[in-house]
């Protein structure tokens, strides 16, 4: 364990100096390193730790020094409430009142308590982890946002926008004209507006503060399949919510198919009532999927670098020139993956929206 | 496995975070944002549809204005024609009154040249009378210069004269 620490400490402050400094800060480091410890540098462990949620916000490691902000732990365990920093834990390495971090196995990385007969039990973990701050503050940032933007809005009356306002303008037109009168119709859409505007700049500007490698940046929320999951269950919700008796007739009693399709064996409300849930869960994997997919290629060819200087200093010379080159193209590309997630979350939310408050039509 | 098993807190707080947030904006922030947007875009179709009218007035008033102008000229051609009408009327009767005057100038004149020569004539006339009576005087002077002659011419004269 300790050894795979070490390299974790030069290593990780490499991949910050790398994406922020100089490259001659990178390659020193990596010197650093082969120099220093002649251990395997493990990509995959790397990057998965960098994607996965965490009870502290790791900023850097120096030396042996960790610096990183602890958040809180809230626990529910046999009907008593615990609450204690994530620092207790020392980084993962130590337990607390019983709890540790699991390791290994299918709760890997979540808080446990060691039953006596050995067993992982999970508490109800309601602990502010780093994608929940995240999700804070990045939620706290949008309502600002929102609202100085509303505030121009007012203020301006009737004129033409300035500062801020005009940068949000094209896209909240974008999404009001091209996405939600489009997909729900002239009849509805305004009833949905508010709803899918929230829900393309919550995506949209977690997407960008997910590309921002250091603190408030870097917790990779929108990659995060919970996260996407609740998105996907409020449109599903909104969904439910609004959708008219021809949405239901549709499901339950599809018209234009011939009766022995639905008595007595269900076939189409079946497979009508699992397209309902396909639908939220197609958009909660691609959103997921996309983002992680984006994060683990640019953290694979920062992890290149590493990989070859292990062998030799010239070789991490060499590799960080092209490595650097592509996770630059790659944060470019994920600019614009930022946008188009949000752009089809938000788009198919509108459609499904749409066929939901459709009229019937003969 | 970690990358696709979420924690119960993460979901609740999402949750949580993100119906506040809907919840906060759809009451603070989007309605004065669309409001406004489509307050600002009415406006703006407003003034266009302003400007559309106006134009067509304009193009309107320039029809009116070519058809005015193009009457003008019209009239200014009649009124032209008819002053040409006029002039060369005017010149014609000028000129027949001036040749009537002539005539009447040239009558008048002839009038009093035959007068002229009625008077010369009746000069003339009365002259040769006069001297035919110098030349009768002086013949009958020549004849009666012998009173007998004379007493024969008194006689005569008196027998041709009757008295009574």
């Amino acid at each position: 364990m300790a050894y795979n620490k070490g390299i974790m400490t030069h290593s990780k402050l490499s991949i910050l100096l790398f994406l922020f400094f100089y490259a001659s800060n990178l390659v020193l480091s990596a010197e650093q390193q082969v120099e220093k410890e002649k251990k395997e540098f493990n990509a995959g462990k790397k990057i998965m730790s960098h994607i996965v949620d965490a009870y502290d916000w790791h900023i850097a490691d120096i030396g042996d020094v960790h610096i990183s902000i602890p958040l809180p732990v809230i626990l529910y365990d046999e009907g008593d409430w615990h609450f204690f920093w994530s620092s207790k834990f020392e980084h993962g390495y130590s337990s607390y009142k019983g709890y540790k971090i699991a390791k290994e196995g299918r709760l890997s990385g979540k808080i446990v308590r060691i039953a006596d007969d050995g067993a992982y039990i999970r508490p109800l973990d309601f602990s502010i982890t780093k994608n929940v701050f995240s999700i804070f503050i990045t939620s706290a940032f949008i309502i600002w946002l929102f609202i100085s933007i509303a505030k121009s809005y007012n203020r301006r009356r009737g004129h033409a926008p300035k500062g801020i306002q005009s940068v949000f303008e094209p896209l909240i037109l974008f999404i009001r004209d091209d996405i939600a009168r489009d997909s729900i119709g002239e009849k509805h859409y305004r009833k949905f507006l508010p709803f899918l505007l929230t829900l393309f700049f919550f995506i949209f500007l977690n997407n960008l503060i997910g590309l921002i490698p250091f603190f408030p940046g870097g917790a990779n929320v929108t990659g995060n399949i919970g996260v996407t999951g609740v998105l996907a269950g409020f449109t599903l919700l909104t969904i439910w919510v609004n959708g008219n008796k021809n949405y239901w007739k549709h499901i339950f009693n599809t018209p234009g198919m011939p009766w022995w399709l639905k008595v007595p064996i269900p076939l189409i409300p079946i497979i009508e009532i699992v397209g309902v849930f396909t639908k939220p869960f197609v958009l909660m994997v691609r959103l997921f999927a996309n983002i992680t997919a984006g994060h683990i290629i640019i953290l694979g060819f920062i992890s290149l670098i590493f990989i070859f200087g292990q062998n030799s200093v010239a070789g991490g010379y060499t590799i960080s020139v092209v490595s650097v080159g592509l996770a630059i193209f790659m944060n470019f590309l994920e600019l614009l993956v930022a946008f188009i997630q949000a752009f089809v979350f938000t788009l198919l939310s509108a459609i499904f929206l749409g066929m939901a408050v459709e009229e019937e039509h003969h | 496995m970690e990358l696709v098993n979420p924690g119960i807190g993460l979901i609740f707080w999402m949750t949580l975070a993100f119906g506040v947030v809907v919840f906060i904006l759809k009451k603070f922030a989007w309605p004065a944002i669309t409001n406004a947007l489509a307050e600002r875009e009415e406006s703006i179709e407003e003034a266009l549809r302003a400007a559309e009218i106006t134009r067509e007035e304009m193009k309107k008033l320039k029809l009116d204005n070519e058809e005015l102008l193009k009457e003008a000229k019209e009239e200014r051609v009649t009124i032209i024609n008819e002053a040409r009408k006029i002039r060369d009327k005017m010149l014609d009767d000028a000129r027949a009154r001036g040749n009537e005057e002539a005539d009447r100038i040239v009558e008048s004149a002839k009038q009093r040249i035959q007068n002229e020569r009625n008077a010369a004539i009746v000069d003339i006339k009365n002259e040769i009378a006069e001297i035919s009576i110098l030349i009768a005087e002086k013949i009958l002077r020549e004849k009666l210069s012998d009173t007998a002659a004379q007493r024969e011419y008194v006689n005569k004269l008196l027998k041709e004269t009757n008295l009574n």
